[in-house]
C-alpha cells in the first residue's frame, strides 16, 4: 500500500477506470419500482453529490453499484465491469453505506483487520486509516458503546482502507458533530483532487452545497438532473427582486408596465420578478418614485431542489393521499 | 496528515482463498460470544457427564447382576455420552454456528462484508471451514474429555472402558463429529432465515424436537428418524446395538449412521454458499 511517494497526475490517466456507469437500472421489489431505468455517468476527480429525496431509491442505486442487490434490469459498472465481478473490493471500490453496517462486539481494529486480510491489504494501513479518521485512541475498544459520529468515522476509514479509486458514501454526515462534518468535507475534496471519483448521496441539498461539484438527483426511482452545481443552481426559482417602498401602488404601476411580474410582500414591501434589480433602480428614479432597499435574491440551492422533486416526494407530512 | 495516494498503483495482488480463511478466522475470535459459548457449554457437557459417571460409581454396590452384566460397553459408554450432554452439545454447536451467519445479517455487517469480499462463495466457504475446524476442535476436547473423565471415574469400580473397547473410538469420534455436523446445519439454516431469534428456533427444532417427532413403527418414519443427525449419533455411542439380547425392529448400521452425518454436514453447506450467493443483502 502506498503510503508516501506521491507524483502529480494527468487527470487524464486511468480515468475510464475510475467512472461508474449506471444504465437502465431498475430495481422492483414486487409491484413497487425503487428504482427505475436510471441512467447516469460518475467521473473521476470530482465530487458528485447523488441527491433525492427520502426513499428516492438513492441507497439501492448504491447497493446496486456495489453489487449487494441484483438489478431487476439494467446495468451498474464500476471501471468497466460489474463489481460483483471482482473477487475482492477495497483496493476498487471504497463504500460507506451504513455507519450501522458493523458488529457492535468486535472492536474497531479487529473489524479493520479482518477486513484488510481478506483483500490482502498489510495490518500497517489499518493504523493509517484509523489515525486518518482519528479512532486510534478508541481502536480497541468495542464498536458497540460508538456512538453514530464515531461509527461514521469507521465506515469512513472502511472505505480508505484499500485506498481505492473510487469511493461511494450513502448520507455520509449523519450524526457527525460540526468538526466532522467540516472534515469529511476538506476529506472528500481531497480525494476527489488526487483524482479519485467521489460519489455521495444525501437527502440534503444545504449538504450537497458545500461539498459537490456534480449532481445527480433523483426522485422516485428516476433521475430528475444530471449537470454541474452552477447549472443546477440556475433551475430555481427565477430571480426576484425585493423592493421596498413608501409608494408601492405607483412603484406596481409602473414596474407592471413594464412588464414585470409584482407581488406585495408584506408591509411597503414588493416582490418583482422578471426586472433587474438595475433596471428596476433606474425605473423608480425616473419616476421620481423613492426606495428604501433594493434587494435582488438569488434563489438557494435548497429552493431549486424543493421545486425540482416536490413531484416526487415520497413521504409528505401531513400527507393524505 | 499523510495523504493517501492513488498514483504508483502497484498490481493488485492475487485473490487468495487462504486471505479469506484468516480473515474470517478473525472475525470469529474476536467476538467474546465465541469464547464463552465455547467455554461454558463444554464444562457443562463434560461436567453433565462425569456427574452420570459419578452416580454410577456411588451406586455400583447397589446394581444386580443383570446391570452389571452389561454394564460395559452399555452403561459405561451412557456415562461418557448423556442424552442430556448430547442435546445441549447439539444447541451450543448449531447456534455457535447459526450465530456466525445471522450476526452478519441482523447487524448488516454482511453488506460491509460483501463490498469489501463480492466473492460471495468463496467468503461463505471459507467461513464454513474455519467454524468446521473450530467446531471439530471443540467436539474432539469435549467428547475426549467426556470420555476419558467418566470411565476414570468408573474404573475405581474398576468398569471403565479403554478407547481400545470395540466400538468405543467410533462412538468417541461420532461425538466429536457432531459438532461441526450441527454448527454447519446451523449455518445452513441461518443463511436461509438471517433472522437470529428465528433461525436458533427452527435450528433446535430440526436438531432436537425432529427427532421425537417420528417413530420407528412405520418404514418411512423410521427412515426419517434414522436420517436425522441426533439419531445418527445415538446409533455410533450405542454400543448394545442389537446385542445382549436386545431387539431393533428397524436397524440401521453405523455405516448409514456417518453417511447421514456427512451429507447433513455437506448439505447444510451447500444451502448456505447458494443461497448467500444468490439473495440480495
Amino acid at each position: 500500500m502506498p503510503t508516501t511517494a506521491r507524483c502529480a497526475e494527468s487527470p487524464a490517466r486511468d480515468t475510464v477506470g475510475r467512472v461508474i456507469e449506471v444504465s437502465g437500472l431498475t430495481k422492483r421489489y414486487g409491484p413497487k419500482t425503487a428504482v427505475n431505468g436510471l441512467t447516469f455517468t460518475v467521473r473521476p476527480g470530482h465530487v458528485t453529490g447523488f441527491l433525492g429525496p427520502n426513499g428516492a431509491g438513492k441507497s439501492t442505486t448504491l447497493r446496486m453499484i456495489l453489487g449487494l442487490n441484483e438489478p431487476t434490469s439494467g446495468t451498474a459498472t464500476v471501471a468497466g465491469r460489474p463489481f460483483r465481478d471482482r473477487p475482492r473490493g477495497l483496493r476498487h471500490v471504497g463504500a460507506l453505506l451504513d455507519a450501522q453496517d458493523v458488529h457492535g462486539g468486535r472492536t474497531a481494529y479487529a473489524h479493520l483487520s479482518a477486513l484488510a486480510r481478506g483483500n490482502r491489504i498489510p495490518r500497517t494501513r489499518v493504523d493509517e486509516v484509523l489515525r486518518e479518521v482519528g479512532l486510534t485512541e478508541v481502536a480497541r475498544r468495542r464498536i458497540g458503546g460508538f456512538s453514530l459520529g464515531m461509527r461514521q468515522r469507521l465506515g469512513i476509514a472502511t472505505a480508505l482502507l484499500g485506498d481505492p479509486p473510487v469511493l461511494l458514501f450513502d448520507e455520509p454526515i449523519n450524526g457527525l458533530d460540526p468538526e466532522g462534518v467540516r472534515w469529511v468535507r476538506g476529506l472528500f475534496r481531497r480525494l476527489a483532487a488526487e483524482g479519485r471519483t467521489v460519489f455521495v448521496s444525501s437527502h440534503l441539498m444545504s449538504e450537497m452545497e458545500h461539498t459537490a461539484d456534480h449532481l445527480i438527483v433523483i426522485g422516485r426511482g428516476e433521475l430528475i438532473a444530471d449537470e454541474s452545481l452552477a447549472e443546477f443552481a440556475a433551475r430555481g426559482t427565477p430571480q426576484s427582486v425585493t423592493v421596498r417602498t413608501p409608494d408601492a401602488s405607483s412603484l406596481t404601476a409602473v414596474l407592471t408596465a413594464e412588464g414585470a411580474s409584482v407581488r406585495p410582500d408584506g408591509d411597503r414591501a414588493l416582490t418583482v420578478t422578471g426586472l433587474s434589480a438595475v433596471r428596476i433602480g433606474e425605473l423608480a428614479f425616473q419616476h421620481r418614485i423613492m426606495l428604501h432597499e433594493l434587494a435582488p435574491r438569488t434563489a438557494s440551492l435548497e429552493e431549486a431542489f424543493m421545486e425540482l422533486t416536490a413531484d416526487s416526494v415520497e413521504y409528505l407530512a401531513g400527507d393524505t393521499r | 496528515m499523510t495523504a493517501p495516494t492513488i498514483t504508483a498503483r502497484p498490481a493488485e495482488p492475487r485473490a487468495r482463498f487462504r486471505d479469506l480463511l484468516a480473515a474470517e478466522w478473525t472475525k470469529l475470535w474476536s467476538l467474546r460470544s465465541t469464547y464463552w459459548t465455547l467455554l461454558l457449554s463444554g464444562l457443562a457437557i463434560i461436567g453433565l457427564n462425569v456427574n452420570a459417571a459419578v452416580a454410577d460409581h456411588h451406586n455400583w454396590p447397589r446394581y444386580d447382576a443383570d446391570i452389571r452384566a452389561i454394564f460395559v460397553p452399555i452403561w459405561a459408554m451412557r456415562d461418557a455420552f448423556t442424552q442430556i450432554a448430547g442435546l445441549m452439545l447439539m444447541l451450543a454447536a448449531g447456534s455457535v454456528g447459526a450465530i456466525t451467519i445471522t450476526g452478519e445479517y441482523g447487524t448488516g455487517l454482511i453488506r460491509t462484508t460483501f463490498a469489501a469480499v463480492p466473492a460471495r462463495r468463496s467468503l461463505v466457504t471459507a467461513k464454513l471451514i474455519d467454524v468446521t475446524v473450530v467446531m471439530l476442535g471443540y467436539g474432539t476436547v469435549v467428547a475426549g474429555a467426556s470420555f476419558w473423565a467418566s470411565q476414570a471415574i468408573l474404573s475405581g469400580r474398576g468398569v471403565g472402558m479403554s478407547i481400545g473397547y470395540p466400538g468405543a473410538f467410533q462412538a468417541v469420534a461420532a461425538s466429536a463429529v457432531l459438532a461441526p455436523v450441527c454448527a454447519l446445519v446451523g449455518m445452513g439454516i441461518g443463511a436461509i432465515i438471517r433472522h437470529s431469534a428465528a433461525t436458533m428456533v427452527v435450528t433446535t427444532a430440526v436438531l432436537l424436537l425432529l427427532p421425537m417427532c417420528f417413530t420407528d413403527h412405520y418404514r418411512w418414519t423410521a427412515d426419517i428418524k434414522h436420517a436425522l443427525p441426533a439419531m445418527a449419533w445415538g446409533r455410533l455411542i450405542d454400543l448394545g446395538y442389537g446385542r445382549f439380547g436386545f431387539t431393533v425392529r428397524r436397524p440401521t448400521t453405523t455405516t448409514e449412521a456417518w453417511i447421514v452425518l456427512a451429507l447433513w454436514a455437506l448439505g447444510a453447506a451447500a444451502v448456505a454458499i447458494t443461497v448467500v450467493h444468490r439473495r440480495d443483502v
